[in-house]
């Protein structure tokens, strides 16, 4: 009897939790499945076709977008820029945080604070400067100037984040580490770095998704269109004037399934990154 | 003796030599491409330009002085600080919610932690054209275009149509619900990535000492949870404050004074009036704003830590 | 501009094949994009051989004044100024700075249009036909009339995108034009004549009179252009307010509706109807290019009438040469008829202050929601007006 209660209200609990998990699930799917279904339709049926999948449907938008949006060399140079950005934030921020979480030097509260500063004072017209001095670099129109560019656009944030997870790290691993002789940067590597999966894995995902949104900066330091990223493909389906909103669609849902396939196996590693975490511990 | 001084000493400058090595990229990289800008903004926040001449107007303080008077400018502070309000209030909440519902055996979990991350993902066109398209006005045929009206109709509802984008007392808080929507997935993975870093040993401990639910809730996961929330906190309100696209793309230049926010004014007052030294000194006056409640928001979360 | 991206890349092949200088082509959007590399790159000094500026005369001048662009009023000249004749003169003007202009630009013509937009309203003929009507509002209570009928039948009267200001801004310049003339707006400019005098609170009132006839679709204030073009294109409103590029828009997503361009309805007897048109866009030149003299060229071919034909009939916009004209599709040509009805700002003497423009179409967006009254706007306009001359006249003095 008493169990049947519990089982009742148990059940009871997972009904309410369900429903309310789902209710949120279904506002984020819907749009979606919206721009899914717009992709498969026409100019002239998009806004008059009101059934939920379309009558007619035709797969041709997404041929245009790939063709005319040039979204083949658009795609490995998104590619290309989020992983090398991602990559080098990881290790750049990580670096930092741990040396600002656990090493001790002078000046250690002087550019924390300047990175904490940094995250919050945007840069109006900090274009314009930048540009000049990218131009004088000889590092404007090439790839390694933007990827310069868009480490430095997620690196505060990225210390920020991972210097709250490096404090909850135990020092009694650390200490145990540094008895058995291992030097700092190993400490960061074989210690440090495991133990703040759950957080990189956020750093990761992140930036990823920054990098493969951005179009400003790329279109302000590139001028080759071998060069530019994705986005840019897609904001030249949305021009001044008209816009083809299938075809914007279709190109709409090309760039967002590598970034949700990104998010999939990340999703993996954070539960392995738990795993290992609880078997250090 | 003074022999191992010197060497204690040589190894402590070493010692912090190493430390100090950790940080050398990231610094360089940011004071190149951060701190040089920032030096160059400031020094044009306090002169005259319109972006192209090529002598500029050293005006001092005067772009300053000028903002403080700016009543459209306190104003647009006010509309993110509205934007902010709400996104920390609701957007945090779901996503807090949302995560502890999450984190623990439940069938379709990933399902979930996959789905509520779409939001996040999707380009701010998409999600400009489709709320545009559930909160528009207007009917044809006598039938409702827009699908939130659409909705109120059919379920007899009437009163409550509205014009929601034109009408000043709901055009604000649509955008910050848009917002909100847009952004708790954010939310959900760092709150849920916190979660998943509590020792497991912890409730257990906390069950055995015949904790409820709410009791766990309380004396285990809040407080371990302090610094991640403090961050989250944190990073909601920078996004929120700096939010703008979602305007401009559902309402263009927005309805009349009642939706703008600091960084249109800052766009208005370079792209479109070319005041770039005005600009950038509402930008500098920004980000010291944004400073100060930021570490306002630590301190809070330092002391509760503390308790 | 990406709109017209295919149609450029096409005639630089031709170019190519036609006279081996290779001409590369960079399009950036949206415009915020390309306002930014402008003058980024104006900074850095890395213009293009040809750059286009789009943006407000003052900037223009600016450009001009530090030296980014050249002066092309001799090549203009050149064999008895076929160049010049052979470009309508509205689109030349754009470029075109007077004799003592009031932005101390040394007088010449320093840009080379591509092709010409003007914004009119336009008129369902369907719609109207509905509500028994076989022509156009030759006034605007004739106007009011017809909106009124359509409204018994349940038509919404008129759509337009006024969420983003500059539309409204024209639209009442439009007004204003017919209203006072344009000696008497100048006049307002100069600061000689206050935002309230009883002209322009009439102005303001063609705004209420429109809300109070329920004229205005739904959600006006806040609609961005393209969900205007829709509504229009998709038969939800009867009139429009659209710039001639709407050509291109309404034929992709609606190639069965059947309408026609129109002069807005004038309310006063006073002085004609002005709508805005001119140059849609132009290019100048770099002066400090070594390749000069090929720019100049390419700029002569490019405008020239067989690529000029080419590009209006692809793109749908109106031609910036006068002998293109003859071949385009006819209700663009419906548009170009009333190209002596056209004005400007970036062919007016003076200007009004960014921040005063801007006042004055938040004011516009205020009445319409009811919010506030023509007077209470007509007030707050003057009262900013006052401030930007007095602060205009203190720098005048430090300096």
């Amino acid at each position: 009897m008493k169990t049947n209660k519990y089982r009742m209200l148990q059940l009871l609990g997972s009904v309410i939790i369900h429903a309310f998990l789902m209710v949120a699930a279904i506002t984020c799917l819907f749009p979606l499945f919206w721009m899914f279904r717009s992709s498969l339709m026409s100019l002239d049926t998009i806004f008059t076709d009101k059934s939920i999948i379309p009558a007619v449907i035709n797969f041709n938008n997404y041929v245009t977008a790939w063709i005319e949006g040039g979204f083949g060399i658009y795609l490995w140079n998104s590619i290309l820029y989020t992983v090398v950005v991602v990559t080098g934030i990881v290790i750049i921020s990580s670096l930092a945080a741990f040396a600002f979480s656990r090493l001790e030097f002078p000046g250690k509260n002087f550019f924390f604070i300047m990175f904490l500063a940094a995250m919050m004072i945007p840069l109006p017209g900090g274009f314009v400067p930048l540009y000049v001095l990218m131009t004088k670099l000889g590092l404007a129109n090439t790839r390694i100037g933007y990827i310069l560019c868009m480490i430095n656009v997620g690196l505060s944030m990225s210390i920020i984040l991972l210097k709250t997870f490096f404090d909850k790290m135990p020092t009694d691993l650390e200490d145990a580490a540094r008895i058995d002789g291992c030097s700092k940067l190993r400490i960061w590597w074989h210690v440090g770095l495991p133990l703040t999966k759950p957080a990189i894995v956020v750093i990761i995902i992140f930036n990823s998704l920054n990098v493969w949104n951005e179009y400003i900066l790329a279109q302000l330091l590139l001028n080759e269109n071998s060069l530019m990223p994705l986005q840019t493909g897609l904001m030249k389906f949305q021009g001044s004037h008209s816009v083809d909103y299938p075809v914007l669609m279709a190109g709409l849902t090309i760039a967002a399934v590598p970034i949700i396939f990104v998010f999939l196996a990340m999703q993996k590693h954070s539960l392995k990154g738990i795993i290992t975490g609880a078997t250090v511990g | 003796m003074s022999n191992a001084l010197v060497k204690q000493k040589s190894s402590l400058f070493h010692d912090n030599l190493t430390s100090f090595l950790f940080i050398v990229p990231a610094v360089m990289i940011f004071s190149v491409f951060y701190i040089y800008p920032f030096c160059d903004i400031f020094k044009l926040s306090l002169h005259e330009w319109n972006g192209i001449d090529l002598q500029k107007q050293f005006v001092g303080f005067d772009n300053f002085f000028e903002l403080i008077n700016d009543n459209d400018w306190w104003g647009s502070l006010w509309h993110a600080g509205f934007i902010t309000l709400v996104a920390l209030t609701f957007q945090n909440l779901l996503a807090f919610a949302l995560a502890f519902a999450c984190d623990r055996e439940l069938k379709m979990k990933n399902f979930y932690r996959v789905v509520f991350f779409i939001p996040p993902v999707l380009s701010e066109v998409v999600v400009g054209l489709i709320w545009t398209w559930i909160l528009y006005s207007g009917t044809q045929s006598a039938e409702h275009i827009g699908l939130l009206n659409y909705f109120l109709d059919k379920i007899h509802l009437q009163h409550l149509i509205n014009n929601w984008l034109s009408n000043p007392k709901t055009a604000l808080p649509c955008i910050a619900i848009v917002h909100s929507w847009k952004g708790f997935g954010w939310g959900f993975i760092m709150f849920l990535a916190g979660l998943q870093t509590i020792d497991r040993q912890l409730y257990e401990a906390a069950k055995v000492d015949g904790a409820g639910y709410w009791g766990m809730l309380t004396n285990v996961t809040l407080p371990m949870m302090t610094p991640v929330i403090c961050v989250v906190v944190i990073l909601t309100i920078l996004g929120s404050m700096q939010a703008f696209v979602l305007i401009i793309s559902m309402m263009g230049n927005g309805l009349a004074d009642y939706t703008s926010v600091p960084v249109t004014q800052i766009l208005d007052a370079m792209v479109g009036s070319k005041r770039f030294g005005y600009a950038c000194a509402q930008g500098v006056s920004f980000g010291l704003i944004l400073i100060m409640i930021s570490f306002s928001v630590k301190i809070v979360s330092d002391k509760l830590k503390k308790i | 501009m990406t709109d017209r991206e295919e149609v450029l890349q096409e005639l630089a092949k031709r170019y190519e094949e036609q006279t081996g200088i290779k001409i590369k082509i960079d399009l950036y959007a949206p415009s915020d994009s390309y306002t930014r590399k402008v003058i980024a790159s104006a900074q850095a000094k890395v213009l293009p051989d040809i750059f286009g500026i789009l943006d407000k005369k003052e900037v223009f001048a600016a450009f001009i004044k530090n030296g980014f662009v050249s002066e092309l009023t001799s090549e203009f000249a050149k064999n008895n100024s076929e160049w010049e004749k052979s470009l309508f003169p509205k689109a030349l003007d754009i470029n075109r700075f007077e004799e003592d202009n009031v932005y101390g630009v040394k007088p010449g013509i320093y840009g080379v249009p591509l092709d010409i937009t003007n914004i009119q309203m336009l008129y369902n003929k369907k719609l109207l036909k509905k509500a028994g009507f076989d022509r156009p509002p030759k006034t605007f209570d004739e106007f009011l009339v017809m909106i009124g009928a359509l409204k018994r039948i349940g038509i919404t009267g008129f759509v337009s995108g006024w969420g983003e200001l500059w539309l409204a801004d024209c639209f009442a310049s439009n007004y204003a034009f017919n209203i006072m003339g344009e000696e008497k707006i100048m006049a307002t400019y100069r600061g000689e004549v206050p935002y309230t005098d009883p002209d322009w609170i009439k102005v303001f009132e063609v705004f209420e009179t429109l809300k109070n006839k329920g004229a205005l679709i739904d959600g006006i204030v806040t609609k961005v252009n393209k969900f205007a073009e829709q509504d229009f294109a998709l038969e939800r409103a009867a009139f429009a307010f659209n710039g001639s590029w709407c050509v291109n828009v309404y034929q992709k997503m609606n190639p069965d509706l059947d309408y026609a361009p129109m002069i807005p309805p004038p309310i006063s007897l006073d002085f004609p109807m002005k709508i805005w048109g001119a140059a849609g866009s132009s290019f100048v030149v770099n002066n400090s290019t070594p390749n000069k003299n090929k720019a100049i060229a390419f700029l002569k071919w490019l405008t020239a009438e067989e690529q000029q034909t080419f590009l209006s009939g692809e793109t749908k916009n109106l031609p910036a040469n006068r002998k293109a004209l003859l071949s385009i599709p006819k209700v663009l040509s419906d548009f170009a008829k009333v190209s002596d009805q056209t004005t400007h700002p970036t062919i007016w003497k003076y200007n009004e202050a960014v921040l005063v423009t801007d006042k004055f179409d938040k004011g516009i967006q205020s009445i319409i929601i009811g919010d506030k009254t023509p007077r209470q706007v007509a007030q707050e306009v003057q009262d900013l007006k006052q401030k930007v001359i007095e602060k205009e006249n203190r720098r005048k003095k430090i300096q």
